[in-house]
């Protein structure tokens, strides 16, 4: 019985294999793991439950991708997991946060860096915005920088955490506006820091353009500016920073998307290069999206390339004053 | 009386239907070491996908409720605490399993459990508007406190002496230092990548509990081969109740301590068991029964976990922020039905709220039916011969820790702890404070730093940590617990005597 299960596994392999060129028309044709390196339940988990959910439709993958939570340390734990143990066979995928991992790699300490990576697809970007609570004395990004220059370094504000996209963003805020302040990094990612906003703990926060839209909802915040190049279709009235005269791009917003570790098969990155993105734009998907207030915002493999370097860019200016 | 008008919407056939598969389905989850109720809760939301909103969150309301109080069942019969919150119930839950009495001790947790959660979703009915801004008025300096308070705990709680009780603390403190820092992203003795993320509670609550359990069965298994078949003496549900009543006392301090604690952000259900059962002893005429088993122990223990239930869900469901992992989660389940939790939540969706809240309460009635009937099967567990419920307790123990985190490096942090505390439990020295210290540790450290930031850019750490009304009476309440135990101390001398030494060699072994 085995040697006839065996044999007949060896045909169909043939069969298959000998039928294409390249040997990976035929991938997956098993499931695939996405590893995601923050908690079950958080925004990144959250959404790529969402944009994966599809991928067992014959127009997408035609397998399910099952989601593998692998936390701890702001993500380095799941990402140098990824970097060195991961199998680069096309059926390990994880989710890459920008700026986090690359700001990682450049602070060190971690076995990752843009060079162990291949980028697949981004669905998301979730730029930073300044919040101040809701009965704050601060209406404008004006407001809080006057204050700033009038009591240097006493100026609070909270974020999720250091060499996260709302780090990077409140260094951003200091070049830009001249001033010295007090970032105050949470332990309890952006949920903690939009409480310490809400509860007058700190003056104000860098906080995820997602969260902040339902926190100003809710009526517990105002929105200031966001630190992106173009109003957010969630926040037409709330200008950008520059706008408001401050010389700030988009370093600092958070783009998640899909990558494998190097020296997964050309042919197999192609493949998911291709049809990611198309599963991406899946209806379900984006009404999902939407109702949870996560802005999508699809990039292909060679576009998230240039995204990735260009931050690495930036980012390196930015950090070698730390 | 709002939440009466939407008590109908529970009992349609389909919603009820899907309270039933949350209860019974969490209760299975919450017994299986390693499934903390989070883990529950994270795995079903992909279930609510096609569920309407209200329905999907009955499923994930009933399994939240049921989780917390199923995590009861493997610490009392196998003094494997499901997760956190049912680290207290070990303490005198497993000894009086040991001693027959684990129908008992599972009758009492359940009731006390339903109880206590009923106690805890009326709070969440009636006092949202008010407890949400008591939840908002910790900030990291009250944070703080509270995490020393909890410190003070450890002493006290079940060791031969306060001093063993410290050391064991202060092990777990060192523990939790482990990995990057919260904050700074410091790396902290990684001296092997199963630690680069820190000790993860859940795998080192599995090892310090069960392994020591597992080595112990084996190593004198083939002596007495009869030894470990627990004798399960049937017991009534009528005086069970009785019973939970009586002791009312043990009930009510484990009820509101529960609800207090489950309010506070970020310390969250972890500790509530701990505290209350630390305030039952002290107040207790019969405190030297605790850690014998004591059913007012396990009646503490157990309504403070589930009564934090409702409680913890105060600052997510007003202000949108998550006050525990748990409720992380179910704040995911709310945003993929395009529900934004908000203060207007009651008035924008009081049929999705409602319906949920008021499942949560029927919830509890039915966890407690049907945690009752599990009670009456609990014989049939215990009867399992020592050498078979060794390897049982091992293989859940291996899986539950790499559940958590699909990591084989939390299995070898289990096994390296477990193996650890065997050696430490012929000395003495006890699991609970040690994870009391593993938990606590992060909460004290990150506030601290967080207030001092905050302290130094505004004023001074002085005026920051030592000045308003909430900062003084958390340190007055420090004061005291730390005076209570030394006079206590050195009124009863709690050495270990000779004799003590033996009867508790003899326990283990």
């Amino acid at each position: 019985m085995k040697k006839l299960l065996a044999a007949a596994s060896i045909a169909l392999m043939t069969l298959t294999g000998g039928a294409f060129a390249d040997g990976h028309a035929s991938y997956p044709e098993r499931p695939v793991m996405l590893m995601v390196s923050y908690g079950a339940g958080g925004a990144t988990d959250f959404q790529a439950r969402i944009v994966t959910m599809t991928a067992g439709n014959e127009d997408a993958l035609g397998m399910p991708i099952a989601i593998i939570n692998k936390p701890g340390a702001g993500g380095r734990v799941g990402w140098n997991w990824f970097a060195t143990q991961a199998d680069a066979d096309g059926y390990t995928l994880a989710a890459y946060n920008v700026p986090h991992f690359i700001a990682q790699s450049i602070e060190g300490g971690v076995e990752y860096s843009t060079e162990n990576f291949e980028p697949i697809a981004n669905w998301g970007a979730d730029p930073a915005v300044f919040v101040v609570a809701a009965d704050s004395e601060f209406n404008s990004m004006e407001d809080v920088v006057n204050y700033a220059k009038e009591n240097p370094g006493k100026l609070t504000f909270s974020g999720a955490g250091l060499f996260v996209g709302h780090h990077i963003a409140a260094l951003q805020l200091e070049k830009a506006a001249g001033v010295k302040l007090a970032y105050i990094p949470n332990n309890k990612g952006g949920a903690g820091a939009m409480k310490a906003v809400i509860a007058g703990e700190v003056l104000g926060g860098v906080n995820n353009l997602s969260d902040a839209f339902r926190a100003q909802e809710a009526g517990n915040v105002k929105i200031l500016g966001v630190f992106d190049l173009e109003r957010n279709e969630f926040l037409p009235d709330v200008p950008t920073m520059k706008e408001q005269g401050y010389e700030i791009d988009n370093a600092s917003v958070n783009f998640r998307g899909v990558m494998v570790p190097k020296g997964t098969p050309q042919g197999i990155i192609d493949k998911l290069a291709e049809t990611v993105p198309a599963m991406f734009e899946n209806e379900r998907v984006a009404k999902r999206m939407k109702a949870g207030g996560s802005p999508m915002h699809i990039m292909t493999r060679d576009e998230v390339l240039e995204m990735w370097k260009a931050r690495e860019e930036t980012l390196k200016e930015l950090l070698a004053g730390l | 009386m709002e939440f009466l008008t939407y008590m109908g919407d529970v009992f349609t056939p389909i919603n009820f239907a899907l309270l039933l598969i949350g209860t019974i389905g969490g209760l299975i989850l919450g017994a299986t070491p390693g499934l903390s109720p989070t883990m529950a809760v994270a795995l079903l939301i992909p279930f609510t996908f096609r569920l309407e909103p209200a329905q999907g969150l009955i499923l994930l309301g009933a399994a939240y409720t049921s989780t917390v109080a199923g995590g009861a069942v493997s610490a009392i019969l196998l003094k494997i605490p499901g997760a956190p919150a049912n680290i207290a119930t070990t303490l005198d839950g497993h000894t009086m399993a040991q001693k027959g009495q684990g129908a008992r001790a599972l009758q009492l947790s359940f009731l006390a459990s339903a109880v206590g959660g009923i106690f805890g979703v009326m709070l969440l009915i009636f006092l949202t508007p008010v407890l949400a801004q008591w939840a908002l008025a910790f900030g990291p300096s009250h944070l703080f406190w509270l995490a020393i308070l909890g410190v003070t705990v450890i002493g006290s709680l079940d060791s031969s002496s306060v001093v063993k009780g410290l050391l064991s603390g202060c092990i777990g403190l060192w523990l939790a230092t482990i990995g990057f820092d919260d904050i700074m992203g410091a790396q902290r003795f990684i001296f092997h990548d199963a630690v680069a993320g820190g000790i993860n509670v859940i795998p080192a609550l599995i090892g310090l509990f069960a392994i020591p359990q597992v080595i112990t069965m084996f190593a004198k298994g083939r002596k007495r081969l009869d030894a470990e078949v627990i004798a399960v003496k049937k017991h009534p549900i009528g005086a069970a109740f009785r019973e939970v009543f009586g002791r009312f006392r043990a009930l009510s301090i484990g009820t509101i301590t529960g609800s207090i604690i489950g309010l506070i952000p970020g310390v969250g259900g972890q500790i509530a068991g701990l505290v209350a059962y630390d305030q039952a002893k002290k107040t207790s005429p019969e405190r030297e029964k605790f850690g014998t088993g004591h059913p007012e122990g396990v009646i503490a223990a157990e309504s403070a976990n589930n009564a934090m239930v409702g409680p913890s869900l105060v600052p997510l469901l007003t202000l949108s922020i998550p006050g525990s992992p748990t409720a992380a989660v179910l704040l995911g389940g709310l945003l993929i039905h395009g529900i934004f939790p908000g203060s207007d939540l009651f008035d924008n969706y009081p049929d999705v709220a409602w319906t949920f809240i008021n499942s949560m309460l029927i919830g509890q009635i039915l966890m407690c039916i049907f945690g009752l009937y599990v009670a009456g099967l609990a014989a049939r567990v215990a009867q399992v011969p020592n050498a078979v419920m060794a390897a049982v307790v091992l293989g859940l123990a291996l899986f539950g820790s790499y559940s958590v985190q699909n990591s084989m490096g939390d299995v070898y942090v289990m096994m390296a702890l477990g193996t650890g505390m065997y050696f430490l439990e012929r000395f003495g020295f006890s699991a609970a404070p040690l994870v009391l210290g593993l938990i606590l540790g992060p909460i004290a450290e990150a506030n601290f730093i967080q207030g001092s930031m905050i302290a130094n850019a505004t004023s001074s750490m002085g005026e920051y940590f030592f000045s308003g009304t909430l900062n003084l009476v958390l340190i007055a309440i420090v004061v005291a617990s730390v005076g209570y135990s030394l006079w206590m101390e050195l009124r009863d001398r709690r050495y270990t005597t000779k004799d003590d030494a033996v009867l508790k060699e003899e326990s283990l072994s």
